[in-house]
């Protein structure tokens, strides 16, 4: 229990820390203003929302080929957790397009593929809901893991070629992209301090799900 | 080799029993037809509209279609007990997709032709011309539909509320294939037709990659 307060304390400081660095130590973008500031919290949830999914997906491969209840519960509390951070991220994403595109949503290649890939991780955990028995439960849903996941690059790509609109890729996007350097230490630290969230929950949730498991297997033995 | 051949008698059976009673065919047929006329109403098919918005409205019914047709696909055997006997039948489960994926193909591309000539009409758009065009999209397209249908359709089959489950999982995964066959539908109807390659080698790439797939993991949606 004490080990846990601690590592949330810690988590805590570091996402405490990032937000003020947002707001009070990276400058004012000229242009957008102080709307601009939403971008470190919403691009660094995506992006630890992003590596969340590809937990789940690794979780959901080494389920089918290796079994085990501990992929399984790597596998349901990674999307849940992937799911929480994506959520996030199409509701900052209009907050910060509406004033600076004047809209609150378009069909582009980045947009429109992250919220497929929102469906497709609600889906993931409806389809969860729907099996009794547990083993079938975590093959079934692993397996529509895998394809859902093999089918995020196909949407982006489909929907990057037809219709675009999304800002081009300002960290790695290529020569003349960029960010002043005081907002990209602070961006990374942000990113930093989301991955550290994330981490922190899927460890909570993971071990949550082992515990839920354990009562089940329990419930099963008393009723034979 | 003998995978193939397997699947060759599989597809046989499935074709016999579909033959049989026509149940399937003639419901989905009804179904695509009733749901083309409904969208008909919904604007004015002689505007210049029609050509923009009706193929996006023919791939919608098709999804729609398909979403109900792959329905008893797994569901069939299971409810008459046959499962374990195909599975017994062959030594590599891929077969059973083959013969599936076959059928299902089959039996969308009939569906889908036999639905033409009633779109055509409705919505005021030449497709003579640009008849083989259209085919090879249809193929393309059909062939992606019933790949992601028939594997998604062994995983809703063992679980509950299967018939809402199925649309729920394959709709949002088909996405791809959806913006690409209505792009290039758009381009073949257009005043003036063209083709856009892109987009066929698009569906292309879709179809090898849950091809590969299946082939990957086709045994474990099987297993009991």
């Amino acid at each position: 229990m004490g080990k846990r307060v601690v590592t949330a304390a810690i988590v805590f400081a570091f996402v405490a820390t990032a937000t003020y660095a947002s707001f009070y130590i990276a400058p004012t973008e000229r242009t957008m203003g102080l709307i601009q500031k939403i971008f470190y919290f919403h691009a660094s949830c995506a992006w630890a929302g992003m590596t969340a999914f590809l937990v789940c997906f690794a979780g959901n491969l080494l389920y089918v080929w290796r079994r085990g209840d501990k992929w399984d519960a790597l596998g349901v509390a990674s999307a849940e957790v992937g799911l929480a951070f994506i959520t996030i991220v199409l509701i900052t994403g209009p907050i910060w397009a509406k004033p600076v595109w004047g809209i609150w949503w378009t069909w582009d290649a980045r947009l429109t593929s992250t919220f497929v890939l929102w469906l497709l991780y609600i889906s993931y955990l409806l389809l969860r809901t729907l099996v009794e028995e547990p083993d079938r439960r975590a093959l079934l849903s692993a397996l529509f893991g895998i394809f859902a996941f093999l089918d995020v690059p196909l949407v982006f790509g489909a929907i990057r070629w037809w219709r675009t609109q999304h800002p081009a890729p300002v960290i790695m996007g290529g020569p003349g992209s960029g960010l002043e350097p005081t907002m990209r230490k602070v961006f990374f630290f942000n990113v930093l301090a989301m991955h550290i969230l994330m981490g922190f929950l899927i460890a909570a949730r993971y071990g949550l799900e082992r515990l839920r498991c354990e009562v089940e297997a329990i419930q099963r033995e008393e009723v034979l | 080799m003998s995978v193939l051949s397997n699947a060759a008698v599989l597809l046989g059976k499935e074709l016999r029993t579909e033959f049989r009673s026509r149940e399937l065919l003639t419901t989905t047929i009804v179904f695509v037809v009733m749901v083309i006329i409904l969208f008909s109403f919904t604007f004015n098919s002689f505007s210049e509209d029609s050509r923009r918005f009706a193929p996006g409205l023919l791939w919608l019914s098709f999804l729609f279609a398909a979403s109900l047709m792959l329905q008893p696909c797994f569901l069939r055997e299971q409810s008459n007990d046959t499962l374990s006997a195909l599975r017994l039948s062959v030594s590599d489960a891929f077969a059973i997709f083959l013969a599936k994926l076959a059928a299902n193909t089959l039996f969308l591309l009939i569906t889908e032709i036999l639905l033409l000539p009633i779109f055509a009409a409705l919505y005021n758009v030449q497709v003579v011309p640009v008849l083989h065009w259209l085919l090879l999209v249809f193929v393309l397209g059909s062939l992606g539909v019933s790949l992601a249908g028939t594997a998604l359709s062994a995983i809703s089959a063992q679980a509950r509320m299967r018939e809402l489950l199925l649309p729920l999982l394959l709709l949002p995964l088909l996405t791809p294939v959806l913006v690409a066959s209505a792009e290039v539908t758009v381009g073949l109807l257009d005043r003036n037709p063209y083709m856009q390659w892109k987009g066929v080698g698009f569906l292309a790439l879709f179809d090898v990659v849950f091809l590969t797939a299946l082939w990957l993991f086709g045994e474990y949606l099987l297993e009991e």
